[in-house]
C-alpha cells in the first residue's frame, strides 16, 4: 500500500492559499489549474483545426470558386479567395497537425491526466508539479510556432501531418522550406511538453495513491490515462527522433531519408508510425477511460468485468507496439512483413471488442440516467465500435490496397477521433466541468448540443466511406480533375454542407460553456453522485486539494451496492460494519 | 448514379471485393448486433422511478465468450486475407512470363515504357509515352515502379491495385486486365501542389487493337507524345495550380 507522501517543498495545505496572482493562474503549478489552462489552449486548437477544416471542405465540396470570405487571404493563399492547390495542401496537413497534436492529445491528456488523477488517487498534487507546470508552457511556444507558418514566406507545413520524406525534406518538392522547418520546430517542442507530463502522470500513480488506493481500486479514467502515459513515454522520443533528423535533412544538408545520399525514405515511415501508431492509442485509450466512468455513473451500476477491462487497456497498448507497418502495406515494405502486421493488427479487435461488450454489459440491467455527460458517452460508444469495425477493413491487407489513401481512411480516423475521442471529451468537459469550475452547464444546451453534433457527424463522416469505395484519394484538391471520381461530387458537396452545419452545432456548446463559467448554477459537492474522490472535495477543490489524505476502502464502482440507502458508495466511505462498530 | 467500387477489370480484383464483401457481412452483423443490443438496454433499462440497478460486477463466462468468438472470426479473415495478398504482392508468387512495363514517376506525371513486339523492355523498340499505358487484356504485366523525386503511387481503382513507387527503390507491381476499355491511373499518394491532377488513362485493348496499335507506333505513329500534355493543367473553373515555378 502506499501512503501518500506530499511532494517535496509544494508546501501543500489544503484551503489555505496565499500565492501571488501570477502564481495562482499563469505561472501556476497546481495540477488543476494546469488542467484548466490546458482545456482553453485544446480548445482554441480545436477551434482553429475545425474552421480549416471548413476551408477544405469548401473546396472539396465546391471547387475553383471562392471561399466565402476569403478575400481577406493572401494571393499566396488564395487569389480572388479561390484557394490554390498548394494552401489546400497546407490546410490538410495543420488541420491534422491543430488535431491531433494541439487539440485532442491536450484535451484528453492535458486536461483530464492533469486534472483527474491527483483527484482521484487521493493526492494533494502531482509528484513534480514545476515540470507540470513547463509541461502547459512549452505548449505556448509550440503552438505559436505551428501558427507562425501561416505567416512566412512559401507558406507552412504542406507534406501533411505525416510528413512523408522526402516530399517533407526539401523545398524543391513543394516549395515550402520556412514552414516545414517551423513545423519541426513545434513538433519537437509538444514532444518535449508531453513527455514532461508523461513522466509526472506515471510517477504520481505510482507513488502517491492515497492509503487503500490499490491498483485494482483505481478508477479505470486513471488506469486509462497512466497507460496512455506510458505509451507517450516510449513513443513520444521516437518521434522526437526522426524529426531531429527530419530537421537536419532540412537545414544541414544531411541525407537521413534522401537516397540520393545512401538514406531511405521508408526508414521516415517506419519511425513515424513506430511513434504513430501508439499515438492513435494515445487518443482513444483516455477516451476509453472516461467514458468507462461516466457509463458506470449513468447506469447506476459497476463496471462489468473491471479487470478485464484493465488488462484490456494494457493489451491495447502492448499491441499498439507491434502493429505500425499496417500504415506501410502498400509502401514498398517487404509483402511477407505486411502479413505479421495483418496478423498482429487483426488482434486489436479481441480486447476491444472485450471494452465494447464490458460497456454493454455494464447497462445491461442498469437503471440508466440520461445526463449530458451519459448521452455524449453513449454516442461515445455508438460511434467508435464504427471506427472500430471499419478498421478490419484496412487490416485486411488485399481490401487495405484498394481502400488505403482513400477517404474510407479518412471516414475512419473520423470515426475514431471524432466520433470517439471527442464525444468522449464532451462527456468529460461536461462530466468535471461543475467540479472544474463550480458551475453547472445548462442541461437542456447540453442535450441540444449532443443531438445537433451527432446528427450532423454522422452525416458529415458516414458518407466518406462511400467516397472511399469509388476509390476517391484523400488530400486531393480538386475531385472533379479525374473521370472516375466525377460521379462522386454530389456526395461531397453533401458531405461539405453538412460538415458546416456541424461546426455551427458547436455554438451551442461555445455559448454554453463560456456562459456557464459566469451564470451557471452554483455547482454542489456531487452532482452526479459519484463515488470518485473528487467528488468528496468542494467545487472547486481548494490549492492542495484534501485537508486530510483520504482513506480509500473500495473501488470507484460501487453502485446500487444492495442494503444501501443511496445507490452510491463513496470511495472514502468507513464500511458499515466498521463504522457501526466505533 | 454510380456510388460503390468501379466496376473490377483486373484478374484478382474478384478476391480483393469477396474480402470485402466478407468482412462486410460480418461487420455489419457486429454492428446491428452491438447496436441494437445498445438501444434495446438504452430503452429497457431507461430510468425509473422506484428501480435500483442490478449489483453485477461481471460474468467470466460472458466475458471469455465475447473474447474468444472475436478471436476465431479476426484469425479467419487474416488467414483469408493472407492467401490473396500472398498471390497479388509476394514476387515469389508473381507470374514468371509477365511482360514487364516500366513506370517512371516524378512530379506530376507517369513515364511508362512499354516493349515493343519483342516483349523485353530495355531495347530499340520500347514505346515511351506519358500518362498513357496502353495493354492486351488477358496477358500478365509486372510493373517496375521507379520514382525520380517523392513518393507517388500508383492506383488502378479497377484493378484494385495500390502501390507506392519509392524514390531510390525498384518495386514490381503484377496484374492482368481482364476488360477491354479505359481506365484511369490516379495517384493516391500525397505528392505535392500538383498530387490532384496526375492523372493518367489505361488503354486495356483486344488482342487485334493491341497488335495493330503496337504495329503503328513502330511504324513511328505517335511514339513520342508531346511533353506538353502532362504540364497542361486541367482547370476545372477557377485557377489550376500554384507554385508551378518551384517545383520543376
Amino acid at each position: 500500500m502506499t501512503a501518500a507522501a506530499m511532494p517535496q517543498g509544494a508546501g501543500l495545505h489544503a484551503g489555505h492559499d496565499d500565492r501571488p496572482w501570477i502564481r495562482r493562474y499563469v505561472f501556476s503549478t497546481d495540477h488543476k489549474t494546469i488542467g484548466i489552462q490546458f482545456l482553453f489552449l485544446s480548445l482554441f486548437f480545436l477551434l482553429a483545426g475545425g474552421l480549416l477544416a471548413m476551408v477544405i471542405r469548401w473546396q472539396l465540396g465546391f471547387p475553383g470558386t471562392p471561399v466565402p470570405g476569403g478575400s481577406i487571404l493572401p494571393d499566396a493563399m488564395a487569389p480572388g479567395g479561390v484557394i490554390r492547390p498548394s494552401f489546400y495542401n497546407a490546410l490538410v496537413t495543420m488541420h491534422g497537425t491543430f488535431m491531433i497534436f494541439f487539440a485532442v492529445m491536450p484535451l484528453l491528456t492535458g486536461v483530464f491526466a492533469n486534472y483527474l488523477i491527483p483527484l482521484k488517487i487521493g493526492a494533494p498534487d502531482m509528484a513534480f508539479p514545476r515540470l507540470n507546470m513547463w509541461s502547459f508552457w512549452l505548449m505556448i511556444p509550440a503552438g505559436t510556432l505551428a501558427l507562425a507558418g501561416f505567416f512566412v514566406e512559401g507558406g507552412t507545413a504542406a507534406a501533411g501531418w505525416t510528413a512523408y520524406a522526402p516530399l517533407s525534406n526539401s523545398p524543391l518538392y513543394t516549395g515550402v522550406s520556412a514552414g516545414q522547418v517551423l513545423w519541426c520546430l513545434a513538433i519537437v517542442i509538444f514532444g518535449a511538453s508531453s513527455l514532461l507530463g508523461s513522466v509526472n502522470y506515471v510517477t504520481t500513480v505510482i507513488n502517491l495513491r492515497a492509503p487503500g488506493m490499490t491498483w485494482m481500486r483505481l478508477p479505470l479514467s486513471v488506469w486509462a490515462l497512466f497507460i496512455t502515459a506510458i505509451l507517450a513515454l516510449l513513443a513520444v522520443p521516437i518521434l522526437a527522433g526522426a524529426i531531429i533528423m527530419l530537421l537536419f535533412d532540412q537545414v544541414l544538408g544531411t541525407h537521413f531519408y534522401l537516397p540520393t545520399g545512401g538514406g531511405q525514405p521508408l526508414l521516415w515511415q517506419h519511425l513515424f508510425w513506430f511513434f504513430g501508431h501508439p499515438e492513435v492509442y494515445i487518443l482513444i485509450l483516455p477516451a476509453m477511460g472516461l467514458v468507462s466512468d461516466v457509463i458506470a455513473n449513468g447506469s447506476r451500476k459497476p463496471v462489468f468485468g473491471y479487470p478485464t477491462m484493465v488488462a484490456a487497456i494494457g493489451g491495447i497498448a502492448f499491441l499498439g507496439f507491434i502493429v505500425w507497418g499496417h500504415h506501410m502495406f502498400v509502401s514498398g515494405m517487404n509483402p511477407r512483413l505486411g502479413t505479421t502486421f495483418m496478423a498482429s493488427t487483426m488482434l486489436i479487435a479481441v480486447p476491444t471488442s472485450i471494452k465494447v461488450f464490458n460497456w454493454l454489459g455494464t447497462m445491461w440491467r442498469g437503471n440508466i440516467h440520461f445526463h449530458v455527460p451519459m448521452l455524449n458517452a453513449i454516442g461515445f460508444l455508438s460511434m467508435f465500435v464504427i471506427g472500430g469495425l471499419s478498421g478490419i477493413f484496412m487490416a485486411a491487407t488485399p481490401v487495405d490496397m484498394y481502400i488505403h489513401d482513400s477517404y474510407f481512411i479518412v471516414a475512419h480516423i473520423h470515426y475514431v477521433l471524432f466520433g470517439g475521442s471527442l464525444f468522449a471529451a464532451f462527456a468529460g468537459i461536461y462530466y468535471w466541468f461543475p467540479k472544474m469550475f463550480g458551475r453547472r452547464m445548462d442541461e437542456r444546451l447540453g442535450r441540444i448540443h449532443f443531438a445537433l453534433t451527432f446528427v450532423f457527424y454522422n452525416l458529415t463522416f458516414f458518407p466518406m466511406h462511400l467516397l472511399g469505395l469509388g476509390g476517391h484519394m484523400r488530400r486531393i484538391y480538386d475531385p472533379t480533375q479525374y473521370p472516375f471520381l466525377a460521379p462522386l461530387q454530389p456526395i461531397n458537396r453533401f458531405i461539405s454542407v453538412s460538415a458546416f452545419l456541424l461546426l455551427t452545432s458547436q455554438l451551442p456548446f461555445a455559448f454554453n460553456f463560456f456562459r456557464s463559467l459566469f451564470r451557471g448554477e452554483r455547482a454542489e459537492i456531487n452532482p452526479w453522485r459519484d463515488n470518485s474522490l473528487e467528488w468528496t472535495l468542494p467545487s472547486p477543490p481548494p490549492h492542495g486539494n484534501f485537508a486530510a489524505t483520504p482513506t480509500v476502502y473500495r473501488g470507484p464502482y460501487e453502485y446500487s451496492v444492495p442494503g444501501e440507502v443511496e445507490d452510491f458508495l463513496p470511495q472514502d466511505r468507513p464500511a458499515r460494519a466498521a463504522a457501526e462498530a466505533h | 448514379m454510380h456510388w460503390w467500387f468501379p466496376a473490377n477489370a483486373s484478374s484478382y480484383g474478384g478476391d480483393v471485393d469477396r474480402i470485402f464483401y466478407v468482412i462486410l457481412y460480418i461487420t455489419g452483423a457486429v454492428f446491428l448486433l452491438v447496436e441494437g443490443g445498445l438501444l434495446v438496454f438504452l430503452v429497457r433499462y431507461r430510468r425509473r422511478e422506484g428501480r435500483t440497478a442490478a449489483y453485477v460486477h461481471g460474468n467470466n463466462k460472458a466475458e471469455i465468450v465475447w473474447t474468444t468468438i472475436p478471436a476465431v472470426i479476426v484469425i479467419s479473415l487474416a488467414l483469408l486475407s493472407q492467401k490473396v495478398w500472398s498471390a497479388v504482392k509476394d514476387p515469389a508468387h508473381f507470374p514468371k512470363d509477365a511482360i514487364p512495363i516500366g513506370v517512371h514517376v516524378k512530379q506530376f506525371e507517369w513515364q511508362i515504357t512499354m516493349p515493343g513486339p519483342d516483349g523485353k523492355l530495355d531495347t530499340d523498340d520500347d514505346i515511351f509515352r506519358k500518362n498513357e499505358m496502353h495493354l492486351q487484356v488477358g496477358r500478365d504485366y509486372a510493373v517496375r515502379l521507379t520514382s525520380q523525386d517523392v513518393i507517388h503511387s500508383f492506383f488502378i481503382p479497377a484493378f484494385r491495385l495500390k502501390q507506392d513507387a519509392v524514390p531510390g527503390m525498384t518495386i514490381t507491381a503484377w496484374f492482368r486486365p481482364t476488360r477491354t476499355g479505359e481506365f484511369d491511373l490516379a495517384c493516391s499518394q500525397l505528392c505535392g501542389t500538383g498530387h490532384y491532377r496526375m492523372e493518367a488513362k489505361v488503354y486495356v485493348h483486344s488482342a487485334e487493337d493491341f497488335a495493330r496499335w503496337q504495329a503503328a507506333q513502330a511504324a513511328g505513329g505517335v511514339a513520342t507524345p508531346s511533353a506538353a500534355a502532362a504540364d497542361t493543367p486541367r482547370a476545372t473553373g477557377g485557377m489550376a495550380m500554384g507554385h508551378s515555378g518551384a517545383m520543376r
